[in-house]
């Protein structure tokens, strides 16, 4: 019993929690430039095409986003997306032509109702994790989807559906009225999304995202810090499911007409590849997830190849992560890169050692080597 | 039994299919750091398991300073102040050391005003000399040890449950090990079982000692006498020959 108490004095003056560095702070101003280009200059160095295409962007990081926080915070793979957004969708263009709110309003109820419709979704999670869970929220964005082939979107029709079939002119899905040109709404996406990043941003720093930490890698250490892992999975699934509410309502504006067919449960699948991809575990994975899924088609399309190649090299590309970059491109571009950088600044160096005779010791390392 | 400063286990059985890990343990562990040996498959990380709430017990009762746990939900037992690490270490890879002791305190029903101070407080008091703010996966294991032991000592724990703290680790970071462990209780004020296959680390951290051998308990008192008594070394060692 002697020495503890010394050893715990001389233990109190570890150094304390490193502050916001100049590290943040650059990487803040990153972000902050990357987003006024976004913005400000994107709009004025592309086509319609193109600026349509980027909207969509827009609209899919955030789905990747919500899948992200599932799948690569929480560990619960989720194949029932892509119907979440079509329920966003359906929610906000049914109040878009039933009322006069303003569109932020619009979007906001949207996103909690489809929230309350996510987290129905997320109560299989409770009991069942991994392939089963993947099957129960696949089998209900099936089911989702058939619900929505009889009842159609909204296109201004009465009653609770605002379906009418027999319409011959059908209206658009209103926008902002600040949005209403394709740039316009492409900047307001793209805040949109910004702030749902946002949102996501400031669950995964606090709280809930160590919870969520706790979680993924192990539920008994969860529950023993006295986390309540029931709780914490839901709300993962009403955050989710939440964000992909409003990039559902941000999408039904972007394309003004909404069809069924536009929402495939196979979709879902889909997203689940491009966000293991681009990178589950990382903000930045659901940007590249969305540029993949929508950029990469357009560019297709544009060059007369068929988008259907796609396919394959989405399939080939979830092969690739799985087997060498479990964290995605995200996080394999960067190291790769550094990767290079270190080896393009070694070659001079090693150039000059190699007519060493091996075996001298510790002469041995090139000067600009690493260690 | 209200008012009670000790952990009074009685009648605690467990039965999982036709095996019984735990068989009508009854102990009394007072406070301070108590020790529980047993050869490998005795009961004792059953023992803390269902002291976590993961297992269900078919009969008997724990309670500890006067209230009874296994009424708890889960949970809510680390609000409570139950602590414990455990024996494939479970420090969470993708926090920081911060965030990981953090996490624990924020569950533990103290408000975050103190919560920064408390966090260091607990590292400081492990001996982690890394900087708070490192990402546990670069860590290497006998600091993921030590980090998993700042978890069970933040934010005012009363039953501290240390699994096989000193598994796999080298006789150096062992003793610094030691060292931490026998000032919890001064540390915290709470009582601390040790589970260790390490009897130098046992004797060296707990006054008292109990052993469990097939759910049974077979011995308990004083770590010395416990550690030469005749059923303890045949449980160890074999059958009665070897003497």
């Amino acid at each position: 019993m002697l020495d503890t108490a010394s050893s715990a004095a001389a233990a109190r003056q570890h150094p304390p929690l490193r502050r916001p560095g100049p590290r943040i702070l650059v990487r803040a101003a990153v972000i902050a430039a990357l987003l006024l280009f976004v913005l400000l200059a994107l709009p004025q160095l592309l086509s319609l095409y193109y600026i349509d295409t980027m909207t969509q962007v827009a609209v899919y990081c955030v789905v990747a986003l919500g899948l992200g926080v599932l799948v690569g915070r929480v560990g619960l793979v989720s194949l029932g997306q892509a119907a979440v957004l079509a329920i966003g969708a359906w929610v906000a263009a049914r109040l878009l032509f039933a009322t006069t709110q303003p569109y932020p309003l619009v979007l906001l109820e949207a996103g909690l109702v489809t929230m309350a419709a996510g987290t129905l979704i997320g109560l299989p999670a409770l009991r069942l994790r991994g392939l089963y869970l993947a099957l129960i929220t696949l089998m209900l964005a099936g089911a989702i989807t058939v619900v929505l082939a009889t009842t159609n979107f909204p296109n201004g029709g009465h009653g609770f559906l605002g379906y009418n079939g027999a319409a011959v002119h059908i209206p658009a899905i209103r926008r902002p009225s600040i949005a209403a040109s394709d740039p316009a709404y492409f900047r307001y996406s793209v805040v949109v999304a910004a702030l749902m990043f946002l949102l996501v941003f400031a669950h995964i720093r606090t709280r809930p995202g160590r919870a969520w930490a706790a979680i993924r890698q192990s539920e008994p250490a969860a529950l023993a810090a006295g986390i309540n892992t029931t709780l914490y999975k839901l709300w993962a699934f009403a955050l989710a499911s939440f964000v992909t509410g409003v990039a559902g309502g941000v999408l039904a504006g972007a394309v003004h007409y909404l069809y069924s067919i536009d929402f495939p449960a196979q979709d879902s699948i889909t997203l689940l590849a491009v966000v293991l991809m681009g990178g589950a575990y990382s903000l930045w994975g659901a940007i590249v997830a969305a540029l993949l899924l929508e950029l990469l088609p357009a560019l297709l399309n544009n060059w007369g190849v068929s988008a259907d190649w796609l396919t394959i090299l989405f399939g080939l590309g979830v092969l690739q992560v799985l087997t060498t970059a479990p964290a995605g491109l995200a996080d394999q571009v960067p190291k790769d890169l550094a990767r290079l950088g270190r080896l393009l600044r070694r070659l001079p160096a090693g150039r000059r050692e190699r007519p060493a005779p091996p075996g001298q010791g510790p002469a041995q390392e090139p000067a600009g080597g690493p260690r | 039994m209200t008012g009670s400063n000790a952990i009074d286990v009685a009648g605690l059985t467990v039965r999982y299919g036709g095996v019984t890990s735990l068989d009508g343990m009854s102990v009394r562990f007072e406070p301070g750091t108590c020790g529980l040996i047993g050869p490998n498959g005795a009961g004792k990380t059953t023992f803390f398991n269902v002291l976590s709430g993961f297992v269900r017990p078919s009969a008997g009762t724990v309670h500890a300073f006067g209230e009874d746990v296994l009424a708890m939900a889960h949970f809510r037992r680390a609000r409570w102040g139950l602590r414990r690490t455990f024996q494939t270490e479970q420090a969470i890879e993708n926090l920081s050391v911060f965030d990981n002791v953090a996490m624990m305190h924020e569950h533990s029903g103290l408000g975050g005003r103190t919560r920064r101070q408390d966090v260091l407080g607990a590292i400081s008091f492990a001996g982690l000399d890394c900087d708070p703010g490192a990402a546990v996966r670069t860590l290497g294991a006998a600091q993921r040890r030590l980090v998993e032991v700042a978890r069970a000592v933040v934010g005012r724990p009363r039953l501290v449950l240390l699994d096989e703290p000193a598994a796999g680790l080298p006789d150096e970071e062992t003793e610094h090990l030691a060292q931490v462990i026998r000032g919890i209780p001064d540390h915290t004020g709470a009582l601390t079982i040790l589970v260790d296959h390490d009897m130098s680390l046992v004797s060296a951290c707990c006054a008292t000692t109990a052993v469990l051998d097939f759910g049974k308990l077979i011995a308990s008192g004083p770590t010395a006498r416990v550690l030469r008594d005749d059923r303890v070394i045949r449980a160890y060692l074999g059958t009665a020959e070897v003497t």
